[in-house]
This record gives C-alpha cells, sequence and structure tokens, in this order.
C-alpha cells in the first residue's frame, strides 16, 4: 500500500520535471528540474529497497553533480545559456516519433514480461518467511528482503569490497584521471605558445598539447 | 493495491527516452549534457529495479559504478564545455563545425 502511494506519487513528479527540463527554455530552469527529478528518483531507489543508493542519489546527484552544473551555467552567463530559438525546428517530430519508438520497444522487450499483478515485489514480511522458496522461473519478484536482513548498507559493502574490489579500485583510478583531466583542461594560459615552447620536443606530450591547443586558436 | 515491478522499468523506459529526445532536439551543449544524466539515472533505475526482480543486490552495485563513472563524465565534459565556451564565446552545438569542410 505504501509502496503503491509513493510509485504513483513519485512516478508523476519524475516524468513531469524530466519532460518540463526538455521544454525549458532558460538552463538554469532545466537543471533545477533536472534536481526535481533527481530527488524523485531518488525516493524510488529507497523503495525499491536501495536505501543506500537513495542516499548517494541525493548526496552525489542533486549535491554534487548538479552544483558543477549550475556553476558552469553561472560561470558561462545565464543570459547566454538560454537556448536562443529553442528546439532544432525540422528534426524535432523526427526526434520524438524516434523516442516514443525507443519507449515502445523498451517497454515492450524489458518491462512486459513484469507487468502483471502478480509481479509485485513482496512485503518485507511476507518475503521473510518465504525465503527459502526458489525465485519464480518466469517473471515474478523476488524482493531483496533476505539480502537486506542486515542492512542494506551492510549488504552492499560487503559486495562491493569482496566480489568488486578489483573494479572498486580502478574506478578511483578513474576519478583521479578525470580530476587532472579537469585540471588541465581548466588551466588558463595568457600566452600559451611559449609553453609549449619552453618544453623541449620530446617532453611535449600530448598533454601540454591538449592544453594549449584551444588558447592557441584564439591568437592565430 | 500494489505496485508490478515492471512498472519501475517503463518509467525508466520512458526517462531515457524523454533523455534521448532532449540530446536530439536541444542545441545547448549543457542542456544536451543534462539529458545524458538523466539517460544515465534512468538506467540506473533499470538496474536496481532489476536486482530487486532477481532478489540479487548486484544491480545496485553497478548503478554505484555507473555515478562515479558519470561523476568522472561529468567533470571531463564541463571542462571540456568551457574550454569551447572560451573559443567561441558560445555553448550551442551548431557553433562547432571546424571540421565541416
Amino acid at each position: 500500500m505504501a509502496e503503491f502511494v509513493v510509485f504513483w506519487v513519485m512516478a508523476p513528479v519524475a516524468l513531469g520535471s524530466a519532460l518540463s527540463m526538455l521544454l525549458m527554455r532558460n538552463a538554469v530552469h532545466a537543471a533545477l528540474m533536472l534536481v526535481v527529478n533527481f530527488f524523485a528518483i531518488a525516493v524510488l531507489y529507497a523503495v525499491l529497497e536501495a536505501q543506500f543508493l537513495a542516499t548517494i542519489q541525493i548526496i552525489v546527484y542533486a549535491g554534487a553533480i548538479m552544483v558543477l552544473f549550475l556553476f558552469v551555467l553561472m560561470l558561462l552567463g545565464v543570459h547566454r545559456a538560454d537556448v536562443g530559438g529553442g528546439a532544432l525546428r525540422r528534426q524535432a517530430p523526427v526526434a520524438v516519433l524516434l523516442g516514443v519508438a525507443l519507449f515502445v520497444l523498451l517497454a515492450g522487450s524489458v518491462a512486459q514480461p513484469y507487468l502483471s499483478a502478480g509481479d509485485a515485489c513482496p512485503a518485507a514480511a511476507v518475503a521473510a518467511e518465504r525465503t527459502d522458496a526458489p525465485p519464480p522461473a518466469n517473471g515474478g519478484c523476488v524482493g531483496l528482503a533476505s539480502v537486506n536482513e542486515r542492512g542494506n548498507v551492510q549488504a552492499v559493502g560487503i559486495q562491493l569490497f569482496t566480489r568488486y574490489t578489483w573494479p572498486f579500485e580502478v574506478t578511483s583510478v578513474l576519478l583521479i584521471v578525470a580530476a587532472i583531466g579537469a585540471l588541465v583542461l581548466g588551466r588558463k594560459h595568457e600566452r600559451p605558445e611559449e609553453l609549449v615552447d619552453r618544453l623541449p620536443a620530446a617532453a611535449a606530450g600530448p598533454q601540454a598539447d591538449a592544453a594549449a591547443d584551444p588558447e592557441e586558436a584564439i591568437q592565430p | 493495491m500494489s505496485v508490478p515491478a515492471g512498472y519501475y522499468l517503463v518509467l525508466a523506459a520512458a526517462l531515457f527516452s524523454i533523455g534521448l529526445v532532449g540530446v536530439l532536439i536541444r542545441r545547448n551543449l549543457i542542456v544536451m549534457f543534462m539529458c545524458v544524466e538523466l539517460m544515465l539515472n534512468s538506467v540506473n533505475l533499470t538496474l536496481t529495479a532489476f536486482a530487486r526482480i532477481r532478489g540479487d543486490i548486484d544491480g545496485q552495485i553497478l548503478s554505484f559504478f555507473v555515478m562515479v563513472v558519470a561523476a568522472a563524465e561529468v567533470t571531463v565534459g564541463l571542462a571540456l564545455i568551457i574550454n569551447l565556451f572560451r573559443l567561441r564565446a558560445s555553448v550551442s552545438a551548431d557553433d562547432v563545425h571546424s571540421l565541416r569542410s
């Protein structure tokens, strides 16, 4: 019952905010609509027995990533950030048609086997009793009650630091590379050609070129 | 009064389609980027819904990795957009045609 109410409140919020993000002419308003959408999805995560994911969604997406977007929008100037003429006029009907086709395809292929009333996930109390029952062969929903028995954070942490340790470490490398890349890309030189000239030819790697290129083009 | 698990998948499919249409019809690079974020989020929702359907938490773990990659992607992508803005004084995708012959 609770899930029913939360889903039918939050799903229209998520859909509506996504659609209005698409239609907002001002990029800042679009960003704020995306924040609403992220919050709605976070609530749905909580309903889907992924409480830790819901928290991370709010902290990382609505907190960090959207703040980054808004920073860039403010940095570039709000008055320039509007679309200017709105969407592409001629391509828009084709794009909408493609989007509807993709939706029908996805809903018909991915979601269709789980749409009957028997596919509702069992409430936590019911699931705890039937943990020994094998999962339904076709369709059905097992639920995470037995996995989350000691808490969702514990379950996620155990998996993350045992089975997925290697991918976890690789993501840390990815984050460092992304941070350094953003630093290099965001650097601003008064005279970039001097920087390139000062370096010996062997040491002037692709990084120095990447940092200097955009600025060189300003002063040809 | 229950919610079949497929409803979440339908919602995620709708969000993904909206994101795709946004990438196709908007010209502002930042808004296009936000639409990509929306698509990533809808995929995360699908993964989480399937984690619950399967009774297996691996889908949630994969969602975490998607979030990390999305964070890295946003960092680099926005730095690229800032550089492009310095170069062209515009964030419209129509102004990026240096390779056009």
